[in-house]
């Protein structure tokens, strides 16, 4: 028998059907692999009774023969995601107590469709970062080079999915923070439509932005647990009802004639060459793959960054005003009035980034200021998804790019400069103002041995597509096959 | 010189929906602390608002009675502060898109005089908890049931002059949420809360002089009481020619007064911004139809038709139509005896008075109306007299009975028959000779002595009326002979 921790999720499904190894084999050897892994930091808490509980049901269900997309396969969820009666912190000192009362819509759709909590992944504090360096349980390490960041937010979720510690994971993503973390990791990525799954039991960072994403280390993978999650839900406003298609069925249709459009805007200063030149081969295997490349423009681009982090921060400091030390959550045993409740409370209870968000929120809402941010940036957030409506409704059906500037950066390498920091998103925050579908596939790896991401950008909705093309991509590389030594 | 007093007030009235604003938690009053509690209501993290669809069909309701125009693209902005009994460090709101703006109501503010005033906006939002500081333990506690409570923020144009006028209106207010039955619109539990907007300014002047704002009044009575305070407490100020310091004042109902708030419950910037959870609510033509076409006829337009066409007094118009179900009361009651005027009588003092005593209103009221037109309708037809009526009346109330079965069970038909009373007539004449004899030389003081003695003989049961004509006919007829 191999190591079944490296099976994708397809490969555990026939595997457990035809009782080569049972749900709770399989949960029992991620868990004494996790034990051996603790030094990458990957999981907050590791809920291993629950998850072998959960396996030995699944395995009774598989006996008498049920069958279901996801039975038996041990999930790894990012703690900004509500669990029922498993704690949830959001890797920050203010909820690192916190045990939720419910579970978020999108643990309810996996665990109807027969996954289960492996256990729950460290992050920047309220997803706040690129690096998860951010979190009040220490950074994570990234398996390809463990002095380096895995990236983030989501940085435990895509080391979980990399270093074979779950079979996938469950992120988010709110300008990046799915995609860009398994560029870093060599994974699959995928941010949907806004709208696609359940915010339902996610802990806001920015509402209008966050989406839930998922890890994978296929393209298959990824579009069984999209086929899973994926719908309207009527406890989130923001999600829509909308037709999805058989995901496993459209990825295998071929990309013959796709236009796939090039944004020359994204060639920018500070893009690592060998990131660039990787991209550049992943182009010319998709051209040989029946595709068409077409040089695109989208103007606005220059704009996203800053509009992003004028949107993102003044949602921010709305959504993390509940957090004040009174009803749950962190309360400063020095406060001595209800001020001081809340000035220490927050505090103290809050790390350095999301203090300095928040305080940046807080400005670009404030009275005189409003106009000349919060109201510019949602004009420029017009203009951006704009940019993207045209070149997809004239030039192309997928826009491709990298994930990231660069590969994984080094601990601490750029925490000292917030500004730096924020460059790592400038591909992927376009995506999260217009509301599109990205996905970080695996495309190669740079001279240190080090993984870099393509991103692919589709329409709104448009998922099948996305898939399709990098379903297409990797299965004529073998990028993902490889694992990191750990 | 003189003063005129302009005021503006800010009322929120709470919705009498069902479930809560943004979650399916319950707005029953009265419950024991934090029953009506969720996940949202806690602004739990992950927790997110759904629209309560009901509120808007209830704002757009209210805007169509004030004649407001409904705004077709409506959003919710989120309004931010910190305070305890506010779970999620904001409060959503609506901010520059309200549901509905520019409208008007006709306000009585007497029988005789009646003038629109301007309703510049109305929006909806959810209402906060509830602080409690336990004077005992010096702790503060919080009740959550309230927060998320629908509420409707109903501000009118500075067109009120005077404290008076500022009780007329709201309690204009009050009786339209009342007839929506979108509010109870009770001041004692909190439902229809009031701020006010004073400022005094020389008669004649257009430019309005410096306000104050009164928050949080509680009832009728301290809405009128704290404004007459402030206007005299302004007046005396310009008076002795100081400034007026624009500020937001509490009024004290022990002492009568107002007093500043403190600085911390009165925020400066509430970084207002739309709410990124709940989508814009777009208010189609075709839902303002829907709901207008569900509207009740409102008090002024009843009102009209009571004195046009009812023909009561519009006294007694205004009286009947302070509540809807009074009036609702009045038309069945019309319905049954098609007397407009004994229904208005009966409803307005008998019923009313005896539904008072016993500290009932009409919606339990033991006669209903089915019953009190009837008993109108058998005075009307004479079958009883109005005399008779008031006891069976008393009857009714204590048993629920038909004055029907009443008259029927205690005997109590009124005889009308001429010939039965004639035949009454002539046995009390043949009975009294000597005061017939000096009726029929002119004495007519012993015309009432015949009349008491036929009432008596038939127990109060002849038609007096009837009892009067026969003995002035008969006495005429045995004088001829």
């Amino acid at each position: 028998m191999t190591d079944v921790t490296s099976l994708s999720i397809a490969e555990i499904n026939s595997g457990l059907v035809s009782k080569s190894f049972s749900s709770r084999e399989l949960t029992q050897a991620y868990l004494e692999r996790i034990e051996k892994l603790k030094s990458l930091n990957c999981y907050i808490e590791v809920c291993g009774e629950s998850a072998l509980k959960a396996a030995d049901e699944c395995d009774q269900m598989i006996k008498s023969g049920r069958r279901l997309p996801l039975l038996g396969v041990p999930i790894a969820i990012k703690d900004v995601i509500t669990t029922k009666g498993i704690r949830t912190t959001c890797a920050s000192k203010m909820l690192k107590d916190f045990i939720p009362p419910y579970d978020a819509t999108a643990i309810i759709k996996m665990r109807e469709n027969g996954g289960f909590v492996l256990g729950k992944t460290n992050m920047d504090e309220f997803a706040m970062g690129s690096s998860t360096e951010n979190s009040f349980f220490g950074a994570s390490r990234n398996p390809w080079d463990t002095a380096r960041v895995p990236g983030g937010s989501s940085g435990g979720s895509a080391v979980a999915v990399a270093a074979a510690l779950a079979p996938a994971s469950l992120g988010s993503d709110t300008g990046g923070s799915v995609r860009q973390p398994a560029s870093y990791c060599n994974v699959v990525g995928l941010k949907p439509t806004y709208g696609r799954i359940s915010r339902y039991g996610l802990i806001a960072y920015a509402s209008s932005l966050d989406q839930i994403g998922i890890f994978s280390r296929t393209v298959a993978d990824c579009a069984l647990l999209a086929q899973s999650l994926f719908g309207h839900d009527p406890l989130d406003s923001t999600s829509v009802e909308m037709a999805i298609p058989d995901l496993s069925k459209e990825i295998k249709r071929g990309i013959k004639g796709l236009k796939i459009g090039i944004p020359k805007e994204y060639l920018i200063e500070g893009v690592s060459k060998e990131v660039l030149q990787s991209v550049q081969d992943a182009l010319s295997t998709l051209t040989q793959l029946g595709a068409e490349i077409v040089d695109i423009s989208l103007p606005h681009t220059e704009y996203a960054l800053a509009c992003y982090y004028i949107l993102a921060l003044a949602e921010a400091s709305s959504n993390l005003a509940r957090y004040d030390g009174i009803r749950y959550g962190y309360r400063s045993p020095q406060a001595r009035d209800l001020k001081q409740l809340y000035s220490l409370s927050r505090s103290e209870g809050f790390g350095k980034e999301v203090k300095r968000r928040i305080m940046v929120g807080t400005y670009a809402l404030s009275a005189g200021y409003y106009d000349a941010y919060y109201k510019r940036a949602q004009q420029a957030r017009t203009l951006i998804a704009q940019d993207f409506r045209s070149a997809f409704s004239e030039q192309c059906d997928v826009i491709a790019c990298p994930t990231a500037p660069t590969t994984a950066f080094r601990i601490g390498e750029q925490s000292s400069d917030p500004v730096q920091m924020y460059l790592n998103d400038i591909f992927t925050v376009p995506v999260n103002l217009a509301g599109l579908p990205g996905i970080s596939i695996p495309c190669g790896f740079d001279s240190q041995g080090l993984p870099v991401g393509l991103q692919l950008i589709g329409k709104p909705w448009d998922e099948g597509t996305l898939l399709r093309a990098a379903n297409a991509y990797e299965s004529s590389t073998d990028w993902h096959k490889r694992f990191p030594e750990v | 010189m003189e003063y005129e007093t302009v005021i503006g007030l800010e009322v929120h009235v709470q919705l009498s929906t069902k479930s809560k604003i943004f979650c399916a938690s319950s707005t029953e009053f009265g419950a024991d602390p934090n029953e009506h509690v969720d996940a949202l209501t806690l602004g739990m993290p992950g927790s997110l608002p759904v629209l309560n669809k009901t509120v808007v069909d209830y704002a757009i309701m209210l805007g169509l009675a004030m004649n407001c125009e409904i705004r077709n693209f409506n959003r919710f902005a989120r309004k931010h502060y910190f305070y305890p009994d506010l779970p999620k460090g904001y409060q959503i709101s609506q901010f520059e898109e309200p549901i509905c703006e520019r409208g008007y109501i006709n306000v009585s503010f007497s029988p005789d005089s009646q003038r629109p005033i301007g309703i510049k906006r109305i929006h909806m939002e959810e209402d906060a908890g509830k602080n409690i500081h336990d004077m005992r333990t010096e702790a503060s506690l919080i009740d959550l049931n309230r927060a998320g409570v629908p509420l409707l923020e109903i501000v009118s144009e500075p067109d009120i002059r005077s404290p008076a006028e500022a009780a007329c209106y709201l309690r204009a207010v009050r009786q339209i949420c009342r007839y929506l039955r979108i509010s109870d619109g009770n001041m004692e539990e909190g439902s229809l809360r009031c701020d006010a907007n004073i400022s005094l300014r020389p008669v004649g002047e257009m430019k309005f002089g410096t306000r104050t704002e009164i928050k949080n009044i509680n009832s009728f009575r301290f809405v009128e009481k704290a404004l007459e305070y402030e206007t005299a407490r302004q007046l005396s100020l310009l008076k002795a020619g100081k400034q007026i310091r624009q500020e937001t004042l509490l009024f004290d109902s022990a002492s009568g007064s107002t007093r500043p708030m403190r600085g911390k419950e009165e925020s400066s910037d509430y970084r207002y911004f739309p709410d990124p959870d709940l989508p814009p609510v777009v208010v189609e033509e075709r839902w303002i139809r829907e709901i207008r076409s569900q509207m009740p006829k409102l008090p002024e337009q009843i009102s009209k038709e009571l004195v046009e066409i009812y023909g009561l007094t519009p006294y007694d118009a205004g009286v009947l139509t302070s509540e809807r179900d009074n009036v609702d009361f009045y038309l069945a009651v019309y319905d049954v005896c098609q007397n407009a005027k004994a229904a208005c009588n009966w409803v307005t003092s008998e019923l009313f008075g005896a539904l008072n005593q016993q500290g009932l209103d009409i919606s339990t009221s033991p006669v209903n109306a089915a019953n009190l037109g009837a008993l109108i309708k058998l005075i009307d037809s004479e079958i009883i007299s109005g005399k008779m009526a008031k006891s069976v009346f008393e009857e009714m109330f204590k048993t629920s009975a038909s004055p029907q079965e009443i008259v029927e069970k205690q005997g109590l038909k009124q005889i009308t028959s001429e010939d039965e009373i004639l035949s009454i007539i002539r046995q009390v004449f043949d009975a009294n000779p000597s005061q017939l004899k000096s009726l029929l030389e002119g004495n007519d003081r012993l015309h009432g002595f015949f009349v008491g003695q036929v009432m008596k003989s038939t127990g109060g049961s002849a038609n007096p009326k009837k009892v009067n004509e026969l003995i002035s006919r008969e006495a005429q007829r045995l004088a001829g002979k």
